[in-house]
């Protein structure tokens, strides 16, 4: 029998970007012992990716923000879909956990006045993002990474071990959570590094494994994006909801084909770039939807002086939520307006001086530089829709978020509901803090009160260890895991992409029921070292388990909404919006069921505007709305 | 854009040993190093074992030496090696080798773990933290950093001495000293003399490689470790203070006089005026000090000691013998001919006792 490490926590966040990291010092300033367990090396997680900012009203900029208008944001850019909670939260609690992490060492942009800076974003109504260059993703991740270390510190200085409380486990994938007597007992997983196994007996399991990205050919996220937190949750028995709604970025770098993906953060927007297809015109206005006709430009010179007196002017169609941009460069390219690469142009170096474009886009203008040898400040660059986020996620409770499993929780991308039907750019960051924090909290809360000492049955941890050796015992004679990937995601890409259609979407499922088939027969040569094949092979019952959630509740949803868009249902229906998809797992099916979303209070109804709400509700509840206000006005 | 064969050599094995492994493979326009490994991968040698993530120079984890050079390979464009030049990738040479191109990197995270971290100012409430933009670019250069340690690979005092592991943390870490020294608000104030005691920043003997390697272009030796030493060699390495401690009580000056003082005066000071101070004098109450220990000895063994000069030799390579053939009138000076007299007081190592009750 193998040799296996085991491990007994308190708490074990399974994940290490902000989500995880955040969750892991909530649990160990609650006294846990916490372990993170680090798909790559610490402080490398997707998060550094994300370059905008990350939003919260604290305004700074401008002051007439605050966390109302924030939440209407969310709700308006989620197409109403969220669940209403937290939303509420993340608009309440995002400026406490940003100011929170100056404490631990973070320098954002500052304002004149020496608070922190905030800036433009799609969708958002005010200035919003606190931001550091475009690296904020890395600030955020450094700032709590060494705010581990900081602890750990704290540790060593009380017990003579850094580790004696907190722990981070890099290069461990997680391959099973163990469920007993409907409760978490633990989970089992194997280094990279030796291919090793490990197993942790904890009574409390935080998921913040991020995405999916990884199912898709063209995309921004990294190969650790396999959907590795929504199967492990499915398998335990807890649901994943919105698995429909996978964000489109509008912007994704499409030359060099290399890097196809590679995102161009929106802030080139929000700083001024323009969108222009093949024959140089500035497509966007043609592409405003009604619900957001008040709110933007109609004519260039409008959307031009926005950007110097943004009180007297409306904005420009380039700020328009992210999906309704997509959707526009969509249509532009199928229209044959397109780019050489496929693409349209986004344009900076005709709108700036070089030098406030190097200094407002610092990363950008390196990245493009070194990538692909384009300087953005003497042309154009060329960007095209890309798989970029999900929004669909393990259903939790929005005050703890607790799975439907005792014991699990899920926090960050991994969860579902905060967002809708579509994400609005800068809630992802601080989407993590504000739920790590809270899923630390209560995950915390939950072990103090767990059943002590959890144990994992021997039975069950065989049952893994077999699982995980299959691929390695076929050998090179099995499935190749690498051509197996890239059918998944050519399936993916081509038949549940941004814009859907019956018929693909159940071209989708057969190919993805045999893909699942051919998936148990994948096999691998080599060793247990460090072995990419091997992991891959172990990665793609996650990915394949995930695309079907996505492919089935894309072709339930009749209708299009967010970051769902279906050519046979073009329109987004009042009716589908009080439903939820909720998936779960029947055997080794997927079983798709619709709930109800839960009912918004009436103070927060009471934040829109009635003809704002008539284009997203059905009659039925506007006349209580009606109600409701004639009450309210009584 | 068809693609053309190229060729490629991978360093492959693990800490027993290995060797470099020759393959032909497809490279098309626009690819760079890591797109080949990845295409190795799926084609050839599925085991083949790499780090990486964002694939956009964002993460660091794909450092590599291509063709002997740390580099990321992700941002090395293939477009810039000839089509007949052969590829030779292999690992990080300063780390010991897991298995083909991935390196174990722990003895940075250990590192990390030593440097004190970031301790914040006392009273000031979450969301009151006030700093100016100015203040704040020094440091932020420094956080750009991504921790692909390529500088920690390539600096000469580790990457071919184990021994020196022990008591150096490298250039990454000597940044991040540098940021945290730098930090409007950070409450620390030995944050130099721990790079000295506890880094062990001595050992850098500032020859840039790091700055050179670092994608991320930032200035690591001119704007990090420079200032960093500059006050480390004020404190250090100053004969006065040296000698000093050997007339002091130890304690009494090896942590500066300007110790707490400097303290108070951060304090007192708001952040925005905080003057980038590296290397300057530091305190009236180090001067103080200085002067008095000088009043003990009586020497200025700090003055700087003039070059040598060589003799004004005429065309004939001899001494002019005579004042109407010389550079001027008279006999040579002992000083050296272009010393102007009388001599700057600063300048001349004896220093009359009475000159001590001044200042």
């Amino acid at each position: 029998m193998t040799n296996i490490e085991r491990h007994n926590y308190d708490v074990v966040v399974i994940g290490a970007g902000g989500a995880g990291l955040r969750a892991a010092i909530e649990a160990r300033l609650a006294g846990k012992k916490t372990a993170i367990i680090s798909k790559s090396l610490f402080g490398k997680a997707h998060t550094v990716m994300a370059e905008g900012g990350a939003a919260a009203a604290m305004g700074n900029v401008n002051s007439r923000d605050n966390w109302m208008v924030h939440f209407r944001d969310t709700m308006r850019g989620g197409k109403f879909l969220n669940n209403f909670r937290m939303a509420e939260l993340h608009a309440k609690e995002a400026p406490d956990r940003i100011w929170e992490l100056e404490t631990y060492g973070a320098l954002f942009d500052r304002t004149k006045d020496g608070k922190i800076s905030q800036r433009n974003f799609g969708g958002h109504e005010y200035p919003r993002l606190a931001h550091v260059g475009d690296r904020t993703g890395l600030e955020l991740i450094r700032t709590l990474q060494q705010k581990i270390v900081s602890l750990q510190q704290e540790d060593f200085a009380a017990t003579g071990n850094y580790e004696s409380r907190i722990r981070v486990f890099a290069e461990t994938t997680i391959t099973e959570l163990f469920v007993e007597n409907d409760r978490i007992t633990g989970c089992f997983g194997y280094y990279r590094e030796s291919g090793e196994f490990v197993l942790f007996e904890a009574p409390a399991v935080v998921l913040a494994t991020g995405g999916i990205g990884r199912s898709f050919k063209v995309t921004s996220n990294s190969w650790e994006y396999t959907g590795d937190g929504h199967a492990l949750a499915l398998r335990a028995g807890a649901a994943l909801i919105n698995m429909e709604f996978v964000q489109f970025h509008p912007t994704g770098m499409v030359w060099p084909p290399s890097v196809k993906g590679i995102l161009v953060t929106e802030s080139v927007r929000g700083d001024g770039g323009v969108l222009r297809n093949s024959e140089g015109k500035r497509f966007m206005f043609d592409y405003v939807p009604d619900v957001f006709r008040k709110q933007y430009a109609e004519t260039e010179e409008e959307a031009d002086r926005w950007y110097t007196d943004p009180d007297n002017n409306r904005r420009p169609p380039e700020l328009l939520p992210r999906d309704e941009v997509a959707r526009a460069i969509n249509a532009e390219v199928k229209a044959g307006r397109g780019s050489p690469a496929g693409g349209v142009f986004l344009d900076v170096s005709t709108r700036m001086p070089a030098e406030v474009i190097i200094k407002r886009l610092p990363s950008m203008h390196h990245q493009f530089k070194e990538l692909a040898d384009v300087d953005i400040t003497k042309q154009p660059m060329e960007v095209g829709p890309t798989c970029h986020y999900v929004m669909g996620g393990v259903e939790v409770d929005p005050d703890t978020e607790a799975a439907a499993v005792s014991g699990l929780f899920a926090v960050g991308e991994v969860s579902g509901g905060m967002h809708g039907s579509n994400r609005l750019g800068g809630n992802s960051l601080s989407d993590l803090l504000v739920f790590g924090k809270r899923a630390g909290e209560y995950a915390a809360r939950y072990a103090d009160e767990a059943a002590r000492p959890v144990k994992v049955s021997p039975a069950a941890v065989n049952a893994a260890v077999e699982t995980a050796l299959a691929p390695l015992g076929r050998g090179e004679g099995g499935e190749s895991p690498y051509a197996l990937q890239s059918e998944l995601q050519q399936t993916m890409n081509d038949l549940v992409g941004i814009i859907r259609r019956r018929s693909e979407l159940e071209e989708s499922l057969a190919r993805l029921a045999d893909l699942k088939e051919r998936i148990k027969k994948v096999g691998v040569g080599g060793g247990r070292r460090y072995n990419p094949g091997w992991h891959l092979a172990l990665d793609l019952r996650n990915m394949v388990i995930v695309s079907e959630c996505t492919a089935k509740a894309a072709l339930e949803r009749e209708e299009s909404r967010g970051g769902h868009t279906r050519e046979d249902f073009p329109k987004m229906d009042p009716s589908w919006r009080r439903v939820n998809l909720v998936c779960s797992l029947r055997g080794e099916d997927v079983q798709l069921e619709r709930k109800p979303l839960p009912k918004m209070r009436p103070e927060l109804m009471e934040l829109f505007d009635r003809a704002e709400l008539s284009k997203y509700l059905t009659d039925e509840e506007l006349a209580e709305f009606d109600a409701l206000a004639g009450k309210a006005g009584a | 854009m068809m693609g053309e064969v190229r060729n490629f050599r991978v360093w492959r094995g693990d800490a027993d040993g290995g060797q470099l492994e020759d393959f032909q493979v497809e490279v098309n326009d626009g690819e760079v190093v890591l797109d080949i490994i990845h295409r190795l991968q799926a084609t050839q040698a599925p085991d083949l074992a790499v780090r990486w993530n964002c694939k956009a120079g964002k993460c660091g984890s794909c450092s590599m030496e291509i063709n002997g050079k740390p580099r990321l390979g992700c941002m090395t464009r293939m477009s810039t090696f000839e089509a007949t030049e052969t590829v030779t990738v292999t690992p990080l040479r300063t780390f010991p080798v897991i298995r083909d191109l991935v390196t174990d990197v722990s003895f940075n995270y250990q590192k990390a773990r030593e440097l004190p971290a970031f301790a914040p100012p006392a009273g000031v409430a979450p969301g009151e933290y006030r700093m100016q933009q100015v203040d704040v670019e020094r440091s932020q250069e420094f956080r750009k950093c991504i921790e692909c340690f390529l500088c920690q690979n390539v600096c000469h005092v580790v990457r071919d001495h184990e021994e020196n592991k022990k008591a150096f943390s490298g250039p990454r870490f000597f940044i991040r000293a540098a940021e945290l020294d730098m930090h409007p608000l950070d409450a620390r104030t030995d944050r130099k003399d721990l790079a000295v005691e506890e880094q062990g920043i001595g050992y850098c003997n500032i020859t840039k490689c790091c700055t050179e390697v670092c994608p991320e272009h930032i200035k690591i030796t001119d704007n990090a470790i420079i200032p960093m030493k500059e006050r480390a060699v004020d404190r250090r390495y100053d004969p006065i203070a040296w000698l000093g401690s050997k007339i002091f009580h130890r304690d009494q000056l090896d942590r500066p006089a300007g110790h707490t003082t400097t303290g108070v005066a951060t304090a007192e000071r708001p952040a925005s005026s905080r003057q980038p101070d590296a290397g300057s004098p530091s305190t009236p109450a180090e001067h103080a000090a200085s002067h008095q220990a000088q009043g003990e000895i009586s020497m200025n063994w700090h003055r700087e000691a003039p070059a040598g000069q060589a003799a004004p030799v005429g065309s004939d390579g001899r001494l002019p013998v005579t004042e109407f053939t010389g550079q001027m009138a008279g006999a040579q000076s002992p000083f050296g001919d272009d010393v102007p007299l009388p001599l700057p007081v600063d300048d001349i190592n004896y220093q009359h006792p009475s000159r001590t009750d001044e200042g």
